[in-house]
């Protein structure tokens, strides 16, 4: 199966002769040497699959190009260089009719500032994209009502985006982004504008969506922790380049670069690590009452892994058949290091 | 190593700059000797020709270039006409016609059946005539217009308002003043949106639009009326014209403003939306913009009344008119009535479209048909009650109906009270007012006009350009230079000189008040409410109404114009005093408290440098307030650029030329001031780190 999202090789840089420019460096830019010229590189020579259902995390600070990775994959703003297939097709070839059409059915889209219309109800707003396809307004409010629902803003239809809290705004934004039930989900920072109780709050709720929905998920972030608790995969970012992309545990425990490494120093193991990741082979020794499933984060199951004081047996979720074991010695390892 | 010394502290100091620019400058001053051979005194007048230039590309667009085969219809052949003279006219029929239906729709009479069938059919069927709307109709429907924007209050500002015309006897002028501002303003409001949409969407167009707009909105109303009048004729249409080209800038601007506003994220929205490029437009962009363009048709209704008089030069009836008629026979009392009807339907208009821009649509109200269109049939069945009662009692009076309009020679009129007051004023301070006005003329402003005059050409160009160097670069002292060197080279130098004199006066003294009443009021939050309140209020005012009373305190001088423009100017002063107070953070003031700084120390050592740049800002507005109202001062005689712009009014056959040289000169007076000011603004906000 071909991947929902694949990108090949893809640069954005904003300037002047910023093509010239790019054509010149044979493919490896020099940020530095980009700047001295009068440019700037937002994305760096990015290239990643992304698969269906799956959600990866971009993560960067501010200025590490992952914004504008996102708006380049959107197409909200061009790609200088490379390619971006979004199921096969290349969105950067495609004429202003095609990407209309790709926008009204397979794409959604939140935004940090929530971005809602400020002339338009609750309603008004999540049916936009409805009644912009052409799509009656008895069928176009019906489905945003459902929508409302499924948001948990149900009572507020009417209301105007300036009579709502910040983390209902964004409640109505991500219902919006689902109206037309794209495959495709975006999500710009969508959470950093909230109070950190509503976050919580709002990334519970998202993962709830996720469990229902199951959509591809394109999330950028500039929270490690959002990223850590949210993500398949994770792809760090600075100056525009992809500095380590895999999935949460492999980046805690394998950082790639020293600057991966400074996110991952102060993270607690327990949080991040599955099973998995430190069990050890089949034990015959093992107890016969117990046992945990391999994608159990480690914190959740730690203490009964420590209760039991004996080796426990390891199981596939899918299958439950024993995949190995795990000693309650490295349980303590990761919890209380050395 | 002393001198060196001395270099570095110029070269570091703006203070120590500007104090060797003025030593430079009075050494000019007073070395130059004053002979009209001296190049450096007076430069060569070679841009004699301009206005002749002007002149004659008017006379051959209109009769010359372009020729159509035109068949006219009373001498029943082809005849060869000009295209942009037949434009212009198309132009002037078409307004024209919007104006006098609307009018004649509102006023009655014969005109209106006129306008649409031929004259010997009507005087064939003379029993016809459309009935006016009487003017109780018209209160009761500004009262159910006022109360359905925005409750009681602004329903009783309508009718009250609306009655006090009536009964004072200024319907028809004020019927007709509003048939011309209800024609003008959609088209300003249309041609203003387009321009401002393309601007928005073509930072090409944008850029160049700016010097454009910048020149439209600083030249003096009364330079464009000379060409209006010999490219389109008088007339009401011309009177439109003339107020289109003066309101359509604000509404621009406003647009462009009000779409740039709008946060990058909303127009992602839409697109990843799906929106198409008109949907994009009109469902996100516009709306999203509203409050702004709103705002700009507010001001655009604004400039259409302070347009009135100006317009009424150019032949537009109403209420301009009257005021011009009475100001021209010296009625004061009947100048100051026209005048506040003016007001009146300014302050109306004003809140109306405020409360409409402020008025939000509730979708989900479940109303009848009655309940949502109640105040419409209100007001169609009180026009038909109303006209009715009007109709029938039509044998009850003689000769007039008073129900219908009441004329204005039968309308009460408080004229003679202020006529009377006006004169017991006259007669009580006449001494002092006499003696103050004759102190000012004698030992401040006669004075400082002689200095504006004797001033070598060369000392003005240094005073500028170097002012214009040490805020900005050695760009700026070009522009400024070459705006400068334009005028320096006309006939008009001295006149120039004038306008200055004047136009610096009534600043400095403006800006003063300005700063001076902003900071005592603006203060504290509810003082500064206030006086912005007061600052909307005298907004609202034409510039023309100003100088009804200092005419008749000060008599036709200098002085009555320099205070009606230091009033007027003072306005957008104080407005941008307070603003920039407000920008002041509470956290600077909190630190300032807790250094113990008293209330003296905390103005000059806080609140003056951070509100700076704001503060500059207002007196940038105060400089193009005070050059209208200079030039406006024409009107009563003085001797500036004013005076002869004034004068070609007269002589349409090549006054077209002369206006517009001399408008273009004022406005480029004004954009020199802009400059230096404006980069003395940014300079101070990135000192402050606010840019």
């Amino acid at each position: 199966m071909s991947p929902t999202i694949s990108c090949n090789s893809v640069y954005k840089i904003f300037g002047p002769n910023a093509n010239r420019l790019l054509s010149e460096s044979n493919g490896s830019v020099d940020a530095k040497k980009f700047q001295e010229a009068g440019c700037i590189v937002g994305v760096n020579n990015a290239s990643f699959d992304v698969n269906k259902g799956e959600m990866l995390v971009v993560m960067g600070l501010s200025g590490s190009g992952k914004s504008t990775l996102l708006r380049c994959i959107s197409r909200l703003t061009d790609a200088t260089a490379g390619k971006i297939l979004i199921d096969g097709d290349d969105i950067c070839l495609m004429n202003n009719k095609q990407l209309v059409e790709l926008r009204r059915e397979k794409m959604g889209m939140v935004f940090q500032n929530f971005a809602l219309l400020p002339h338009k109800t609750v309603i008004e707003n999540i049916a936009f994209p409805l009644q912009v396809k052409g799509i009656s307004t008895d069928n176009s409010m019906y489905k945003a009502l459902e929508m409302v629902e499924l948001v948990g803003l149900k009572g507020r239809e009417n209301y105007f985006p300036r009579e709502l809290s910040g983390g209902q705004q964004q409640r109505v934004g991500i219902a919006r982004s689902l109206a037309v039930e794209p495959d495709i989900w975006f999500l710009d920072e969508p959470f950093s504008a909230l109070d950190p109780l509503i976050r919580k709050e709002m990334q519970d709720e998202f993962l709830r969506l996720q469990g229902v929905l199951n959509k591809t998920i394109m999330f950028v972030t500039h929270d490690f922790d959002e990223a850590l608790r949210l993500a398949d995969r994770i792809a760090i970012m600075k100056d525009g380049i992809i500095e380590q992309l895999d999935t949460p545990g492999n980046i805690v425990l394998n950082p790639a670069t020293d600057y991966v490494k400074k996110f991952t120093e102060d993270v607690p193991r327990e949080k991040v690590l599955r099973i998995e990741s430190i069990m050890d082979a089949q034990d015959p020794n093992a107890s016969d009452t117990l046992e945990v499933s391999k994608d159990d984060i480690i914190e959740t199951v730690a203490e009964k892994i420590l209760n039991s004081k004996e080796i426990i047996k390891v199981t596939d979720p899918k299958d439950k058949s024993i995949v190995g074991s795990i000693n309650p010695s490295k349980v303590i390892k990761v919890l209380f290091g050395g | 190593m002393v001198d060196r010394n001395y270099i570095g502290i110029v070269k570091n100091s703006k203070p120590a700059q500007f104090g060797l620019l003025i030593f430079i400058f009075l050494t000019l001053y007073f070395l130059i000797p004053q002979s009209e051979n001296n190049y450096l005194w007076r430069l060569p007048s070679l841009l004699k020709g301009i206005p002749l230039a002007i002149n004659n590309v008017i006379f051959n667009a209109l009769y010359e270039w372009f020729p159509l085969k035109v068949w006219d219809p009373v001498f029943e052949m082809y005849e060869e006409k000009a295209a942009f003279r037949e434009f212009t006219k198309a132009v002037s029929q078409g307004l024209l016609f919007l104006i006098t239906v609307v009018r004649e729709l509102l006023l009655g009479g014969d005109k209106i059946i006129d306008v649409f069938v031929n004259d010997a059919w009507l005087k064939e069927n003379d029993w016809l005539s459309w009935p006016a709307l009487p003017w109780t109709a018209t209160t009761v429907g500004a009262f159910l217009l006022g109360y359905q924007l925005n409750g009681i209050r602004l329903g009783l500002l309508g009718g009250i308002g609306a009655l006090y015309i009536s009964v004072f006897g200024n319907y028809v002028p004020s019927i007709q003043t509003l048939s011309f501002v209800l024609i003008t303003t959609p088209i300003c409001f249309v041609l203003g949106l387009s321009f401002g949409i393309w601007g928005y969407l073509d930072k090409k167009v944008e850029t160049a639009l700016q010097p454009v707009l910048n020149v439209m909105q600083t030249m003096p109303q009364f330079a464009y009326l000379v060409p209006i009048i010999a490219l389109f004729g008088l007339g009401d249409h011309a009177g439109s014209i003339a107020t289109i080209i003066i309101a359509t800038p604000p509404m621009i601007r406003n647009t462009i403003l009000g779409l740039k506003r709008i946060s990058p994220e909303v127009v992602e929205a839409g697109l990843m939306s799906g929106c198409t490029k008109p949907q994009l437009l009109f469902q996100v962009l516009i709306p999203a913009a509203r409050r702004d363009i709103l705002n700009g048709v507010n001001t655009v209704i604004m400039q259409c009344l302070a347009m009135v008089v100006i317009a009424s030069f150019v032949g537009a009836k109403g209420l301009g008119l009257n005021l011009k008629i009475a100001l021209n026979s010296l009625k004061i009392g009947k100048a100051a009535e026209a005048g506040l009807c003016i007001v009146i339907i300014a302050v109306i208009l004003d809140r109306f479209t405020k409360a409409w821009a402020d008025k939000q649509k509730n979708y989900f109200e479940n109303l009848s048909f009655i309940q949502r269109y109640k105040f419409l049939i209100i007001f169609a069945f009180s026009i038909v009650i109303f006209s009715i009662v009007a109709f029938i009692s039509d044998g009850y009076f003689d000769k007039i109906n008073y129900l219908y309009v009441i004329p204005i020679e039968k309308g009460l009129t408080i004229a003679h009270f202020i006529d009377a007051g006006v004169d017991w004023v006259w007669e009580t301070f006449f001494y002092s007012l006499n003696s103050f006005n004759k102190f000012l003329l004698t030992q401040v402003l006669g004075p400082m006009k002689q200095a504006y005059l004797g001033m070598p050409v060369i000392a003005t160009f240094t005073l500028a350009m170097g002012a214009a160097f040490i805020v900005g670069n050695i760009r700026t002292a070009l522009i400024v230079g070459g705006m400068l060197l334009f005028i320096a080279l006309s006939e008009y130098w001295d006149r120039a000189l004038i306008t200055m004199y004047m136009g610096s006066f009534a600043v400095i003294m403006a800006s003063l008040n300005g700063i001076i009443l902003g900071s005592i009021f603006g203060r504290t939050e509810r003082g500064g409410r206030i006086l912005l309140s007061f600052c909307d209020f005298f907004e609202t005012f034409p510039s023309f109404v100003y100088l009804i009373p200092v005419i008749f305190l000060f008599n036709i001088t200098d002085t009555s114009v320099l205070i009606a423009a230091i009033v007027y100017a003072t306005v957008p002063a104080t407005r941008y005093t307070v603003w920039g107070l407000k920008s002041v953070p509470l956290s600077l003031h909190e630190a300032g408290t807790m250094s113990g700084v008293s209330a003296f120390q905390r103005w000059t050592n806080i609140e003056i440098p951070i509100a700076f740049p704001t503060v500059m800002l207002g007196v940038n507005q105060t400089v193009v307030f005070s050059l209208q109202m200079v030039i406006l001062g024409a009107l009563i005689g003085t001797e500036d650029l004013g005076q002869i712009i004034f004068g070609a009014l007269s002589r349409t056959k090549d006054g077209a030329g002369v206006a517009l040289t001399l408008g273009i000169f004022v406005s480029l007076i004004a954009i020199c001031v802009d400059v230096i000011v404006r980069n003395w603004a940014e300079d101070r906000k990135k000192a402050l780190g606010l840019a």
